[in-house]
């Protein structure tokens, strides 16, 4: 412990992004990483995409976030030593290993876990109280209630709970709406904050039938904003959840809504806040992920700062976006609660005249756990510690699930399917949660469910002929490569395991993928028909949850044997820094 | 809070509008050719072309010119395809008539509706579409032709972040 936090009195340069002063200028002290310096009147805590992580977590960020067209070699795609050189990061730094996949390994040893909830807390309120009373917001953009064990067998209870003494104020929503309606509206009955999202509506039947709704004149289902007073200014928080939710996901659980990015409506929304309500601040609270906030930000005005998740991106410094009336900050604040962003405003009378960012990692080691949420953690873990804590395997790698393509967690879950369930194809989501397991570290079923508890779990394994297979990878290569980010969802590229095939993301839709074969080299043929495994179907499926099926794999004790490896070879991206080691 | 208009006067269209498209997208009833509008003839012959180009040609006889003037409002990713919601509205004066193409559709005219005079040139309705497709509203006005065009993604969906 002490030789670690000689490692961050070295090397931690952390945090103060301001957008006047360059990284590199930062006061270097790690007894001062947390104390920021006062600026403004109003403190706006962000907190996104933490998926119910509790207890501190390694998390490795991706080596392969490729970006297309306009975002080629802009944040947020770019990786490793390209992303560390673009924000004036040293390699050798905790800054590096938090926001990078720098040296992952060899780092994670150094500085040990980031996040936690306790943590958390205890930086929360002390951030909190340095901008003192009435000063200060917490909001949480999302995917708050998903991504372990416990929260999905409670269906987001437990994170309601730990909301309410976390202090979140506003937050909007993603994985929250898989739960189903009824889960939901218990669940923010219970929540002492607002849920906001302007972007979600009844449908035309659901309207017509007298569904429930926040406001029945526009069919808004949730409230939109909330205007906050701080520092003696109104603050608007308006709140966009992730706008695709009955695509990614069953349709069944959200049958009465539709959402949608709502540009239209939002910047109606917007020109009431500014007009009507004469708000002196406009902050969209979204779950858009960062493309679609950085599209956004150049066409709707009138908007100061978009806090941003769902992507994952753990940008440093906030982005200017140009728009017909001004200027819009846009951020990304990484996930599994590494990170804390902190926005500080300096507000006048209608505007904002100047702002200070920081996204500030929240090293485990350099923050005492606050005792209650410790103790409210405790308490809602201790009814299934015990089931969860029996150890499974112990790999001999690193377990991790970021990158564009393929990550060894999938790999594994790919296998275990297909030896499992006996298919010569496995397909495996392409989810961005899921937390790092360093090699040799015992997995224990609460490891595995991190990796895989969602409320619709269930595996499958149905004949698709060669064209039905490139269809699907070519319609999911789309969702991340389109050249509109408009038509982008979010997440990576569907796993595939027993195949691999070359991907050209540039090319256009139907031309990405080529070159399908087998493992052991036979290629795909267009009309045979091939047995494929997979789990997270939109479609209703009846097969054991997944984790019992990776479970089960690993109890045999055949991993050891079996190499994985993926086998998608890239094309037409030389040279793009959103790969490690290129660019 | 805010005044919000839209929606509501969106229902009212979507009530007008499925008026008209009971009339002249169900082409196949006997009855319908005669009440869809009583200067013109039901267009079985631009209902019966494939591509979107020649729907148009046959439905007005010209080509129409991209204008901002005509507003088309449709998601960028479809939640189901079975049912997309379309929405034209549009500033130009003098409109005569509005039609909907689905470019990737068997056929490619999917609606076409007429506007008498002094009626709000507004009009709603659902669309279906079985794969990724440009969806082409045309505003006739004063005898000329104005389009607006949208991609409308239809996924197999899943696999969100």
């Amino acid at each position: 412990m002490a030789i670690r936090r000689r490692d961050f009195l070295k090397n931690a340069g952390l945090a103060a992004a301001s957008l006047s002063l360059p990284r590199l200028a930062r006061g270097a002290e790690a007894a001062s990483i947390y104390d920021l310096e006062r600026f403004g009147n109003a403190r706006v805590l962000h907190l996104t995409d933490t998926h119910a992580q509790l207890n501190p977590v390694y998390f490795r960020e991706p080596s392969v976030n490729i970006g297309i067209g306009e975002m080629a070699g802009r944040p947020p795609h770019l990786v490793g030593r390209a992303f560390l050189e673009r924000f004036g990061i040293r390699p050798d730094s905790a800054d590096a290993y938090a926001f990078s996949c720098f040296e992952f390994e060899k780092s994670a040893g150094r500085f040990g876990k980031l996040g936690g909830f306790a943590h958390l807390k205890t930086l929360i309120d002390r951030l909190r109280g340095d901008a003192g009373e009435k000063h200060s917001v917490l909001v949480d953009g999302g995917d708050l209630w998903q991504g372990t064990g416990l929260t999905n067998i409670m269906q987001g209870r437990d994170m309601v709970e730990v909301a309410n003494l976390l202090g979140i104020e506003a937050m909007t929503g993603h994985w929250e709406f898989t739960y189903g309606e009824q889960a939901l509206r218990d669940n923010l009955r219970r929540f002492k904050g607002e849920f906001l999202a302007q972007n979600v509506f009844l449908t035309e039947e659901a309207a017509f039938n007298d569904a429930p709704a926040f406001d029945k004149a526009t069919g808004r289902v949730f409230k939109p904003s909330v205007i906050k007073e701080l520092g003696g200014h109104r603050v608007a928080i308006v709140g966009q959840a992730f706008p695709y939710v009955p695509i990614a996901h069953p349709k069944r659980f959200t049958p009465d809504w539709t959402f949608g990015i709502r540009e239209e409506e939002l910047q109606k929304h917007v020109d009431g806040l500014r007009g009507t309500d004469r708000v002196d601040a406009v902050i969209l609270l979204s779950h858009n992920g960062m493309d679609v906030d950085l599209k956004l930000g150049s066409r709707v005005t009138g908007i100061d700062v978009i806090l941003g998740g769902h992507t994952h991106d753990a940008i440093p410094q906030p982005i200017a976006v140009k728009n017909a009336s001004g200027t819009t900050l846009v951020t990304n604040a990484g996930s599994n609660g590494k990170f804390l962003a902190v926005l500080d405003l300096a507000l006048d009378k209608g505007k904002v005249s100047d702002v200070k960012y920081h996204l500030l990692p929240v090293y485990s080691e350099l923050l005492k756990p606050d005792p209650g949420m410790a103790e409210l953690i405790g308490r809602l873990r201790a009814p299934f510690v015990t089931d969860w804590s029996e150890k499974i395997a112990t790999p001999d790698r690193l377990l991790y699930r970021r990158d564009n393509f393929a990550g060894p967690v999938d790999e594994l879950i790919c296998t275990a399917l297909r030896s499992e369930l006996d298919a010569e194809v496995a397909l495996s989501p392409g989810f961005r949660w899921g937390v790092t397991a360093l090699s040799g570290q015992a997995l224990t079923m609460e490891d595995l469910l991190a990796e895989t508890a969602i409320s619709y779990p269930e595996t499958y394994v149905q004949e698709m002929t060669g064209t039905q297979i490139k269809d699907v990878l070519e319609d999911i290569c789309d969702n991340l490569f389109n050249a509109d980010p408009y038509y982008q969802q979010g997440g990576d590229m569907v796993r595939a395991g027993g195949l691999s095939y070359t991907c050209t993301p540039t090319a256009a839709i139907g031309s990405r993928i080529s070159e399908l074969k087998l493992n052991g080299g036979k290629a795909v043929s267009a009309n045979h028909r091939y047995k494929v495994a997979g789990w997270a179907s939109v479609n209703g499926q009846q097969g054991a949850p997944v984790w019992e099926v990776v479970a089960k794999y690993l109890r045999s004790g055949r991993m050891s044997q079996e190499r994985l490896g993926s086998g998608v070879t890239l094309k037409g991206v030389e040279g793009n820094p959103g790969i490690a080691g290129q660019g | 809070m805010t005044a919000l208009t839209g929606p509501r006067a969106t229902r009212r269209l979507i009530l007008q509008g499925a008026a008209s498209v009971a009339l002249l997208g169900l082409g196949n009833l006997p009855f319908a050719p005669a009440r869809a509008a009583a200067n013109d003839k039901y267009p079985e012959e631009a209902f019966r072309q494939k591509s979107e180009a020649d729907a148009i040609k046959a439905l007005y006889g010209r080509t129409a010119e991209p204008s901002d003037k005509v507003k088309l409002d449709a998601p960028e990713i479809a939640e189901n395809g079975g049912v997309v919601p379309i929405s034209v509205t549009t500033t130009l004066d003098k409109v005569t008539s509005i039609s909907f193409f689905v470019a990737e559709n068997p056929s490619a005219l999917a609606a076409s509706y007429k506007i008498p005079e002094g009626t709000i040139p507004g009009v709603a309705n659902r669309l279906k579409m079985a794969k990724t497709t440009n969806v082409v509203a045309i505003v006739e006005a004063d005898g000329k032709l104005y389009s607006a065009t949208k991609e409308v993604k239809v996924t197999v969906g899943g696999c969100g972040g």
